[in-house]
């Protein structure tokens, strides 16, 4: 294992003050507790958002705090949740009085923390609602799974639940929105090569070199087959089928089209993939609107990449191209 | 031998020094399956609970020494252990509060009280593959080591017993829950690793009853 890190107990500590260091005009960061919180926070008056989950997946969560997007972020160990102690601390140094939305990937850790952080903070009169988002058509969502799992379409609920708070609508309207989303959007990933988690030292899957997991969580979990590499073009209209026939998306829909990169893929085969994706889409008479291309939840230095469809409104449209000012995502200011 | 506070405190010890010792052992198992960092985040918990130990008042009730457990694991473990655990600690501590000593009544109280917590927060059954599965037949095996006589470090040993047999049980098992369920029927042939901590920690009641 090489890895640019010092000690792998004190990786998410050290990036977190790199980040600090980094993002100071954007960002103020409490290292006891950790967490990540808008320099200008608590703003009066407007819904604050929090979100937060292992460590691991950068830029999201600390990426995205700032004007428009989420005003607090919570950073576990690596691919562990944080515990209920700095959800709690992020949660109450952010609220302005407007009540507080949780947006929660759907990991069973993820959500026991943040329920357990949000029962105290309704404990000590803080107005809190939680959104799950599980956007991963790759896990069957029924009464025998822990449901599907919360991945690249987080960023896509952060940014527009963000843009809405901005704007000044209420706790239950923001939260109304970010459901919207999570309900419009739907993802799946491909893995070329596990990713090797700190504090492990070793591998947490093993893939020969011409092997591929198709439906690849963002911790690297199983998702629905593994199979011999493909030229670019078939990966994707194999992991594109199960996203569109899931909402299902049909011709004549608007929508924005997210191609992420897991941590280890360079943007050139990005690009690829969005090419061939966006002419499968036009290929099924939906159109692509908006657009977004890059490493945004990643899965440490895994190669791979997911792809995100999220279907398009008049509503959602203008909430995404809203202002944002964040380390990761930053338009219109 | 009398089940008091000193018998809780070595009890903790005790888990404190087994997580340590299967930590390795955890993280196999929950890599084969999961994520990987149980054994490590249980370790991080319970080495924290160890100093907080020297800090209970004099006298301080085993509700007190398990309350000190919960409250430390929810702070620090993280993933789903963290509160799992911790809320079975903390309605296991509910079941016994204000005793100074536990009779075998006691202790099968306190074993339903931990493992209802289990259930109420992870909403998992029986078969599920999961702590569930070494909870459950430890709770039916103490209450029946109770009815049939048994004394508190008999009750414990049965409970123990059960829950090693229960955790070996969770092998052919497909999950239900947890990110053990996305595997569906790969994860069969695995042992749950929450299963096996919990079996671990129950040992550790045990054999806290037997020594001194």
């Amino acid at each position: 294992m090489k890895k640019l890190i010092n000690d792998p107990r004190r990786v998410v500590e050290e990036a977190v003050a790199g980040f600090e260091a980094a993002h100071g005009d954007l960002v103020t960061v409490s290292h006891d507790p950790i967490y990540i919180a808008r320099k200008d926070a608590p703003r009066q008056g407007k819904v604050a958002l929090v979100s937060g989950g292992g460590s691991g997946h950068e830029p999201l969560h600390g990426g995205f705090v700032g004007f428009g997007m989420l005003d607090a972020a919570v950073p576990g160990p690596v691919f562990t949740s944080p515990t209920p102690d700095p959800i709690l601390a992020a949660t109450k140094a952010v609220d302005g009085g407007a009540g507080v939305l949780h947006i929660v990937k759907n990991y069973t850790g993820d959500v026991l923390n943040f329920e357990t952080a949000a029962d105290l903070a309704l404990a000590d009169g803080i107005d809190v609602q939680t959104v799950i988002v599980d956007d991963d058509v790759a896990v069957k969502d029924s009464l025998y799974t822990a449901g599907r799992r919360g991945v690249a379409g987080t960023v896509l609920v952060e940014k527009i639940a963000g843009a809405a708070a901005e704007r000044g609508d209420d706790l239950a309207s923001v939260a109304a929105i970010a459901t919207r989303v999570n309900s419009v959007t739907r993802s799946m990933g491909v893995a070329l090569t596990p990713c090797v988690v700190p504090h492990a030292g070793e591998p947490s899957f093993t893939l020969a070199d011409d092997e591929i997991e198709i439906g690849i969580g963002i911790h690297g979990e199983p998702g629905r087959e593994r199979i011999k590499i493909e030229p670019a073009d078939a990966i994707v209209d194999r992991i594109l089928a199960p996203i569109v026939d899931d909402l299902p998306f049909a011709s004549g829909d608007r929508v924005l089209l997210f191609v992420n990169g897991l941590g280890g893929t360079p943007q050139v085969e990005l690009y690829i993939v969005f090419r061939r994706a966006a002419e499968a889409l036009a290929e099924r008479g939906i159109t692509v609107s908006r657009t977004l291309v890059g490493n945004f939840v990643t899965s440490l230095e895994m190669q791979g990449m997911s792809i995100t469809v999220m279907r398009l409104d008049d509503e959602l449209e203008q909430l995404w191209d809203a202002p944002v000012q964040t380390a990761a995502l930053r338009w219109g200011r | 031998m009398t089940l008091d506070t000193a018998w809780a405190v070595r009890w903790i010890r005790a888990s404190a020094a087994v997580v340590s010792e299967h930590r390795v052992e955890l993280i196999t198992l929950d890599r084969d399956i999961g994520d990987g960092d149980h054994g490590e985040n249980l370790d991080r918990g319970f080495s924290a609970v160890l100093p907080k130990l020297d800090d209970l008042a004099d006298d301080a009730t085993p509700a007190d020494a398990l309350k000190l457990v919960a409250t430390t694991l929810i702070s620090t473990v993280g993933g789903a252990a963290g509160p799992l655990y911790g809320t079975a600690y903390l309605k296991a501590a509910g079941a016994i509060a204000g005793q100074a000593e536990l009779d075998g009544a006691a202790i099968v109280a306190l074993l339903t009280a931990a493992r209802d917590g289990v259930v109420l927060r992870g909403k998992a059954a029986p078969g599920d593959k999961t702590m569930v599965d070494a909870w459950t037949p430890a709770v039916d095996a103490a209450a029946a080591a109770l009815s049939n006589g048994s004394d508190e470090a008999g009750i414990l040993d049965a409970a123990a017993t059960a829950a090693e047999a229960g955790a070996r049980a969770t092998e052919p098992l497909v999950a239900h829950k947890g990110r053990a369920s996305y595997l569906g029927e790969r994860a069969i042939g695995h042992r749950d690793p929450g299963a096996q901590s919990s079996a671990l920690l129950l040992r550790s009641a045990a054999d806290a009853a037997t020594d001194s």
